[in-house]
């Protein structure tokens, strides 16, 4: 696919992916994966337990790198190829955020702390190498003001502002996992990777956490990429979803088409022919109705 | 009565606390039986004999019984207190993070007038200069250890790193404390960046066993490479700092002034004591200000950050070679500030001075102060370096009740002496009414 192609229904493409493959030894972790995220778009990758979804945010944020395949980040009119870049320069450069599956919070820094660790890059520059900061001088003063406020409408958005000093790791659960959205979108992204943002909520959680990450798409024009379980996130707020299954992409398209792919329901059920669908998966794929 | 208290709070305690006790009694007997009563000794004509001591054993068994059964008392005397009680000292670390300015003020007041309290001897003001060296490299250190987290079990090399520069730098080019100190510094930072490169990749036990090497690796070159630093032998004649120039001698060495003559006050030789006392006080100072600064800098908590979760941190963009690169030379260049100071306050330095004991006992004083805790660097380099003075007295037993001091300090408070982290930037003000202040449960 070429750009223009891509771009023909005035979707911007931000990620493009183009036959990823990741091999650990002789296992085939991914396999010719190929998919684009756009800008302005959530993309959830959905796929039963071990199918490779991980693997690929690894691979996306310079965690692992991939034993073939070219990832393209779209920013600033320029392309920049992730699979050759070194893994803290994909946040820093490329603009990629991500959360984890096991929260990785510094648990022992106040939540507030959280946000201005993620604003390290401009706020080292502002204090030139430490001298401009060690003496106090204004130019990092404001620079550090900024970066507060930036943690302060951060905080506020994910409902933490009165828990700013907090040590995060005291936070319940659900703050934790919102804090660490938070965090991550205090680095300035334009990709917002998150890996299981819903695990471990309860439905109300849930249903904010949604809210969010709309309010994210709507108001920061950013797209966000997203590894979810939780049917009710997935085929709530995705714009696009990409089915895997033993590291190979099975489907690829809008929720409504995905829902009903065969491909999909066998992937999850084994043959939908053999036996009746349990109606608690049903409601959760949403075919209920 | 122990036994009564026991049975009154649990019932069927009783036979188990005996049974305990009787297990660690069993432990004392067998290895005292061998260690404790039987000697040998020489049964006339050079043949070896052998002495039992049968009694003795029984005493030390008979200790342990009973030790043990009132260890049982005093521990379910402490649990039947409620459980949330805060202890002693958690409630004195977090007053003493709360009131961290009144208690440096004091505590800087005490330390300038020390020289001139009544009790101030030389000896005094000598033990004085040793602590705050230890206050310092513990300062120096806790930068590493206590906030980027890598453990350095070798930061003794950057002392003697400092110590030499200063020491070859004199006898080579003539050079003075105060022109040698900034170089002394810069030299020890280096060689803390040449130690970090090729351990980035190394963390906890494997970078602690690296770091240990390094340390041997100069003191071996320190006593091996005799034509450059004198070998075994050391470097003597290492001149004394001075005051703007002004030697604290009788007599300056080309008919110049000396400091008493440019005052016009006699000479007594306790002027170089007092005013190494003072220098270091500076330099302790500086390092502490220095720290608490740069700990509300980017670059403060990218250390931070990096020792509560490295891959966090370069999934936000933070290059953690550099961030631990940092730390590695900031923390040796303040070992090479207090190696440079040891070298002008002893004059005389050999490899002796930069064994293994030393980075322990460093170590020792961050980590029993409690990870990261400025106040608490300096309570434990007091205990660590004057439990051995006091301990003079006790002559062959003196390590004895050092390593039970610090066994002590670890079962009381196994986090350090004061452990309690103060958040570096706060939003909300301490007392505004904020539902529920940092560390509380949710």
């Amino acid at each position: 696919m070429t750009l223009a192609q891509l771009a023909v229904n005035g979707k911007q493409p931000l990620l493009e992916i183009e036959h990823l493959y990741m091999r650990f030894g002789g296992l085939v972790a991914v396999q010719d994966l190929s998919t684009v995220a756009y800008r302005d778009e959530i993309t959830a990758i959905i796929g039963p337990n071990g199918a490779g979804k991980t693997t690929v945010f690894n691979c996306i944020t310079g965690f692992y790198k991939p034993s073939a395949g070219r990832l393209t980040l779209h920013r600033d009119g320029g392309r920049m190829l992730l699979e050759q870049m070194e893994g803290f320069r994909i946040a820093k450069l490329a603009g990629i955020a991500r959360t984890f599956q096991n929260i990785r919070l510094f648990a022992g820094m106040t939540a507030l702390e959280n946000l201005l660790v993620a604003q390290h890059n401009p706020l080292q520059r502002a204090s030139r190498f430490s001298l401009a900061g060690l003496l106090g001088l204004p130019g990092y003063r404001r620079a550090e003001a900024g970066a507060i406020e930036r943690a302060r409408h951060w905080l506020d958005k994910v409902g933490l502002l009165d828990r700013a000093d907090w040590q995060a790791g005291n936070l319940p659960y659900g703050a934790q996992r919102r804090l660490e959205i938070a965090r991550a979108m205090c680095t300035g992204p334009t990709l917002l990777c998150l890996d299981e943002p819903a695990a471990g909520l309860n439905p109300r959680e849930s249903a904010e956490l949604n809210q969010l990450l709309l309010d994210i798409r709507a108001e920061e024009k950013i797209g966000i990429m997203l590894i979810e379980h939780d049917m009710s996130v997935v085929m709530g707020i995705s714009d696009h979803i990409v089915v895997l299954d033993y590291g190979r992409k099975i489907a690829d398209g809008t929720p409504e088409a995905v829902r009903s792919d065969p491909n999909v329901i066998k992937a999850y059920l084994g043959e939908a022919e053999e036996e009746e669908m349990p109606e608690i998966v049903a409601s959760d794929l949403g075919l209920a109705g | 009565m122990a036994v009564q208290a026991i049975a009154a709070a649990r019932p069927g305690a009783v036979p188990s606390a005996l049974k305990e006790a009787g297990l660690a009694a069993l432990v004392a007997f067998v290895l005292a039986l061998p260690l404790v009563g039987l000697q040998t000794v020489d049964s006339g004509g050079g043949a070896l004999g052998i002495a039992t001591h049968f009694d003795r054993v029984a005493y030390g068994v008979a200790a342990v019984f009973l030790g043990r059964l009132a260890l049982i008392f005093w521990r379910g005397r402490r649990q039947s207190r409620p459980a949330d009680a805060p202890s002693v000292m958690a409630r004195v670390s977090e007053l003493s993070a709360r009131f961290s300015l009144p208690i440096a003020v004091v505590g800087i007041a005490l330390a300038i007038g020390l020289p001139f309290m009544p009790f101030a001897s030389r000896y005094v003001v000598d033990l004085g200069t040793t602590v705050l060296i230890y206050v310092m490299l513990g300062w120096g250190l806790n930068v590493v250890v206590g906030l980027a987290g890598l453990l350095d079990l070798g930061y003794v090399a950057f002392y003697a790193v400092g110590a030499y520069s200063f020491g070859l730098l004199a006898r080579t080019f003539g050079f003075g404390f105060w022109e040698a100190l900034p170089l002394a510094g810069a030299f020890a930072a280096s060689f803390g960046i040449i130690l970090g490169f090729p351990v980035l990749r190394l963390r906890g036990d494997y970078l602690a066993i690296v770091t240990l090497g390094f340390g041997e690796i100069i003191r071996i070159v320190l006593t091996n490479w005799s034509n450059v630093t004198g070998g075994p032998n050391g470097i003597g004649n290492i001149p004394r700092p001075t005051f703007f120039g002004l030697p604290f001698e009788r007599n300056a060495p080309h008919g110049g002034l000396t400091f008493s003559k440019f005052f016009g006050i006699d000479f007594t030789p306790d002027h170089r004591v007092w005013a190494l006392y003072f220098i270091i006080l500076m330099l302790a100072l500086l390092t502490n200000f220095f720290t608490l600064r740069i700990r509300r800098l980017p670059v403060g908590r990218a250390w931070e950050a990096l020792r509560e979760d490295e891959v966090a941190c370069r999934a936000l963009g933070i290059n953690a070679t550099n961030v631990k690169l940092s730390a590695f030379a900031i923390g040796a260049m303040f070992g090479g500030f207090a190696g440079c100071f040891f070298g002008a306050r002893q004059g005389f330095i050999s490899p002796e001075s930069f064994n293994f004991i030393q980075s322990a006992i460093i170590l020792a004083i961050v980590v029993l102060g409690g990870m990261g805790s400025q106040t608490g660097v300096v309570l434990a380099a007091l205990v660590l370096v004057c439990i051995p003075e006091l301990g003079r007295d006790l002559a062959d037993f003196r390590m004895l009740a050092f390593g039970a001091a610090m066994v002590g300090i670890m079962i009381w408070r196994p986090r350090g002496l004061l452990a309690h982290r103060a958040p570096t930037v706060r939003l909300h003000r301490r007392g505004d009414p904020v539902p529920a202040p940092a560390g509380a449960a949710p």
